[in-house]
């Protein structure tokens, strides 16, 4: 399951086929229109409700304080849990790829858990370890710790939800390089880290940077876990995907999709980076290939 | 994977320094993150005992919402996996204008938020959208309705279709090299078993849905409530039962898929090589 990601990313496609011509363009009729209906038209909708009623009323419902609010709210969850995910990311990749132990595949099962869970389970849990009924409900009263209906929460449901992102990026890539020239810059005296930094790094950088940015677009737009978390208190603990609901249910549609743009707009940019990559890394696969 | 001896010691022996520390922190995060709190879940479910569970899930309105969930999420995958299989072949096998651009596209459903897919579907397939308002014409409700809970979940589980029969293809492709393969005739029996971890992917993801789906699926009790969304509606009426006992039923489900996934993911590598 976790190494799903990488031959897409390494494989170059050609062009062998052996349909008819006709056959071939009704395929790609087919692949086109159906690609259109549910992906191309939902993406436009979204920068023509939001400027459908021109380019003020878009910076109006961008400025306007609770939208503000949201995404300073966001941009904290964010801050909060990207660096976490990727810490646990790297730990987790450089054990599981440059070592062989016992449970190791139960492990990377484990780990992928998280995308498997409901997002509206991953907040229920969390409402019911520190909700008004849960077990650790006493000890953080007792330490005046405000958990559910606050950033702690959010930030918790987040944490769960964006788990297995980074370490899913760098596992199957750090497993197919092997560990053959950290173990060289050790024999040459370099201390673990210092290999881990020299060595490792800069050959997983990209799929690092890659992971930490799918991990961040989607701490940004989680909607689901963070909905039964958030308790939905108006510029206090409102993420973007959470304003952009109530502004929905209000029909205050332009200033829905203005904020619903934004999260459109790190989709896209998250996209573009993943194309680039692909483009890089097809590109030094075929010059390997060719030398 | 590796060999192992029996008898052997947990961890191979290797010149490589922080397998303590990393594997260490990995299992400390993953227990504080993950498993204690699904743990406490579980505990507070197996509290009810099965016979409590069972009380739950044939509560008329949580029998409905599961069987809308189950129903929508297996005919919605099943749409991924046809159309799944014509856009990983037309865009492994062909060439044409705009090919790289599509690539990159199919990857939406994981990239956008899922409230912003759910409000921009229920845009386009409102009675007066884009595509709702030439349908209404036709007499054909989307938006509203049961069949908006299926195009949510259309859009939702496409990636994981073409992501898992995209590589296969490839790779089947450089098999047989000379060989001529066509979709219909001798593609598509090796291809079987990653439809299937396709399926089973996009079964999974949809099964647990929230955010795309609520805005265009109208919510009405016994008819378009997903059971997600009966979690939330029980905790905000302070049944806290109620809701951890469709999550655990929700999360059961979970564990199944995950492990049926893996077998076919497994059956897939297997049944390639065979080709």
């Amino acid at each position: 399951m976790s190494d799903a990601g990488v031959p897409t990313v390494l494989l170059s496609p050609r062009d062998v086929a052996s349909e008819s011509a006709g056959a071939r363009a009704a395929l790609i009729a087919v692949a086109l229109g159906f690609l259109t209906l549910f992906l191309v038209l939902p993406l436009a909708i979204v920068f023509s409700e939001a400027f459908s009623r021109g380019v003020a009323a878009y910076l109006t419902a961008l400025l306007d304080s609770d939208a503000r609010a949201a995404i300073a709210l966001t941009l904290t969850v964010a801050a909060i849990v990207v660096p976490l995910n990727a810490t646990f990311g790297v730990a987790a990749a450089w054990a599981i790829a440059k070592f062989d132990f016992v449970g190791k595949n139960l492990l990377i099962t484990l780990i992928d858990l998280p995308l498997s869970v409901s997002p509206v389970v991953a907040g229920l849990v969390f409402v019911l370890a520190f909700g008004a009924q849960g077990v650790l409900w006493p000890w953080a009263a007792a330490h005046g710790l405000h958990v559910i209906f606050a950033l702690p929460g959010i930030a918790m449901a987040t944490v769960f939800v964006t788990f297995p992102f980074v370490a899913r990026e760098l596992i199957p890539l750090m497993q197919q390089l092997g560990s053959a020239e950290e173990e060289a810059a050790l024999t040459l005296g370099a201390t673990g880290w210092k290999a881990f930094v020299t060595v490792t790094l800069p050959n997983v950088k990209w799929a690092l940077l890659y992971g930490v940015l799918l991990c961040n677009a989607r701490a940004m737009g989680e909607f689901g876990a963070v909905s039964v978390v958030s308790g939905h208190i108006r510029g206090l603990t409102n993420t973007i995907p959470l304003q952009v609901e109530i502004l929905y249910n209000e029909y205050d549609i332009v200033a829905a999709f203005t904020l619903a743009s934004l999260l459109a707009l790190l989709a896209l940019v998250t996209l573009a980076f993943k194309t680039y990559l692909e483009w890089r890394f097809v590109g030094a696969a075929r010059r390997r290939g060719a030398g | 994977m590796t060999l192992s001896i029996a008898g052997a010691a947990f961890k191979k022996p290797s010149a490589l320094p922080g397998f303590a520390p990393t594997l260490g922190f990995t299992l400390f995060y993953l227990s504080l993150i993950v498993l204690l709190p699904l743990g406490a879940l579980v505990a507070k479910a197996s509290g009810l005992g099965l016979g409590g569970l069972w009380a739950v899930a044939v509560e008329p309105r949580v029998l409905a919402a599961l069987k809308t969930s189950f129903g929508a999420a297996l005919a919605a995958a099943s749409i991924d996996v046809v159309f799944g299989a014509i856009v990983a072949w037309t865009l492994t096998r062909y060439r044409f204008p705009g090919r790289r651009l599509v690539d990159a596209l199919v990857d939406l459903p994981f990239a956008l938020p899922t409230a912003v897919a759910g409000i921009s579907l229920a845009a386009l397939y409102a009675p007066n959208g884009w595509l709702g308002a030439p349908l209404a014409a036709l007499g054909v409700k989307i938006a509203f309705t049961r069949w908006g809970i299926l195009v949510a979940l259309t859009f939702v589980g496409l990636p994981f279709v073409v992501r898992t029969v995209q590589p296969l293809i490839e790779e089947l492709d450089r098999e047989l090299e000379e060989a001529s393969a066509t979709l219909g005739r001798i593609a598509l029996p090796p291809l079987v078993p990653g439809l299937l971890a396709g399926l089973a992917l996009a079964f999974a993801r949809g099964v647990g849905e929230y955010g795309s789906v609520i805005f265009i699926a109208g919510n009405v009790a016994y008819v378009s409530e997903i059971a997600p969304l009966v979690i939330v509606v029980k905790l905000e009426e302070y049944d806290y039962v109620g809701a951890t006992g469709v999550a655990a039923i929700m999360l059961g489900v979970s564990f199944l898929m995950l492990l049926a996934i893996n077998l076919l993911h497994a059956w897939s590598r297997r049944g390639l090589g065979h080709v």
